[in-house]
């Protein structure tokens, strides 16, 4: 058994595009996601019949079925939906649509840790419903959600290595490039492994730092 | 779609299930390990425990499976493909299993612990008599979630190149040229296999919230 990493070093600059390519998945997915989320929620919160069905049906369906099938689905359905787009664009949108009902589950479940009385007291002050949803619901949940949104976005950069299968450009297809091109399967994928084990430990600091910085006025 | 790519699905929908079973069977055996490592006194063995679950934790699954495809063989375990694939899930699950049980343990009250060993009871018999059957149930609904998040990664397995439910999907529906009915159906058999999980495992949520409540 003799390991040859040097296939791997060489390529330094293609995996460093390659973690940018997972990283902007990543991030434009998260933003995407969480706008599906605080979106879901506010129909929830109307309390009509037919758009709450709608909302949890797409919930259900979603965390249901595995993400694989899932970009698949809007790999081939955005064409005929006449929608034309490339397949880095397409696992952005997919990667939203996955975690945008995992953000719908995390944010409802924040909202509803809001005792009512808040709403009313904001109500009492005279404040407008938007206005009291804004910063009396709004604000406080998400410093609630903040510790499990962080965790879904780790989970979402993870699986940001499923996109490969539609060639997206991320880190593991660039790894699969480089596999294809010098046959050195083991090396290239221990090596991947590691630049992921760095990118969630780097991220999961930079959560925390921005948590304590963002959500550090007083508790009551 | 015929009936013939459709037992075609249903023989990919066994090797995912099949799948699932050794990894969730071989998950229980080493979580149990790893919880018990993570909530050790002993430095030596909650460390490793501590790195085991960061590293499953911190990489995509996708990753853990193709080491695992590649690397089995360079250290002389020439496993078939279902194999090196069960190898990968089992320690996933290990790892994730291993962190679920870990908060469960440590959510038992330590009086519970303290009067087992005020009453006599050995270390062995302190965790397997009095702590683990309590954790168990506590830790139910998280481990169900886990069951379902296993058996939608499995599908992981089809880039692989195994052929489970979701690879069977791939192939028929590159056959048919009709990808949105395939993967449609592909996606209802999944939903079928993980919506019933997750209904129960809400469902013991509740009671036990229910139960906390008195």
């Amino acid at each position: 058994m003799t390991l040859d990493f040097s296939v791997v070093t060489d390529a330094w600059q293609s995996l460093l595009f390659g973690t940018l390519g997972t990283l902007f998945l990543a991030f434009s997915g998260m933003l995407i996601a969480m706008f599906i989320g605080i979106a879901g929620v506010v129909i929830l919160r109307m309390q009509m019949w037919l758009p709450s069905l709608l909302v949890t049906a797409f919930v259900e369906i979603v965390r249901n079925t595995p993400f694989l099938v899932q970009i698949f689905f809007v790999f081939f359905a955005l064409p005929l939906a006449g929608i034309r787009l490339n397949p880095t664009m397409t696992a952005v949108i997919a990667l939203g649509v996955n975690g945008g009902a995992y953000a719908i589950e995390i944010i409802r479940g924040g909202v509803e840790s809001i005792p009512k009385g808040q709403t009313e007291a904001g109500l009492a002050l005279g404040l407008h419903k938007h206005e009291v949803f804004r910063l009396i619901v709004l604000t406080p949940a998400l410093r609630a959600i903040y510790p499990s949104l962080s965790s879904q976005f780790i989970l979402l950069t993870l699986t940001t290595a499923i996109c490969t299968s539609i060639s997206a450009y991320e880190l593991t297809s660039v790894g699969q490039r480089i596999e294809a091109e010098t046959f050195r399967s083991f090396e290239v994928y221990f090596t991947l492994t590691g630049i992921y084990l760095v990118i969630s430990l780097v991220t999961m600091w930079c959560l925390a730092a921005i948590g304590r910085w963002a959500f550090s006025y007083p508790q009551r | 779609m015929g009936i013939q790519e459709f037992t075609y699905l249903l023989q990919g929908l066994a090797w995912t299930l099949f799948l699932t079973a050794i990894g969730f069977a071989g998950g229980i055996f080493f979580g149990l390990v790893v919880a018990l490592m993570r909530v050790s006194p002993s430095a030596w063995l909650r460390v490793p425990a501590i790195c085991w679950i960061g590293l499953f934790q911190g990489t995509p699954l996708l990753m853990q499976l193709f080491v695992a495809y590649f690397g089995l063989p360079l250290i002389g375990f020439d496993l078939p493909a279902w194999g090196a694939v069960s190898v990968a899930l089992t320690a996933h699950a290990s790892a994730f299993l291993g962190e679920i049980w870990r908060g469960a343990i440590q959510a038992v009250p330590k009086g519970q612990s303290e009067a087992a060993q005020a009453l006599g009871l050995h270390g062995f018999s302190r965790m397997f008599d009095v702590v683990l059957p309590q954790a168990f149930k506590l830790s139910l609904p998280a481990t169900v979630g886990f069951l379902v998040q296993l058996l939608k990664g499995t599908s992981l397995a089809a880039i692989v190149g195994f052929i489970e439910l979701a690879r069977a999907g791939t192939i028929v529906s590159n056959q048919i040229y009709r990808p949105l009915l395939v993967f449609g159906v592909v996606g209802a058999m999944y939903f079928a296999m993980c919506w019933p999980l997750s209904l129960w495992g809400r469902t013991l949520e509740r009671r036990m919230a229910a139960g906390q409540a008195k």
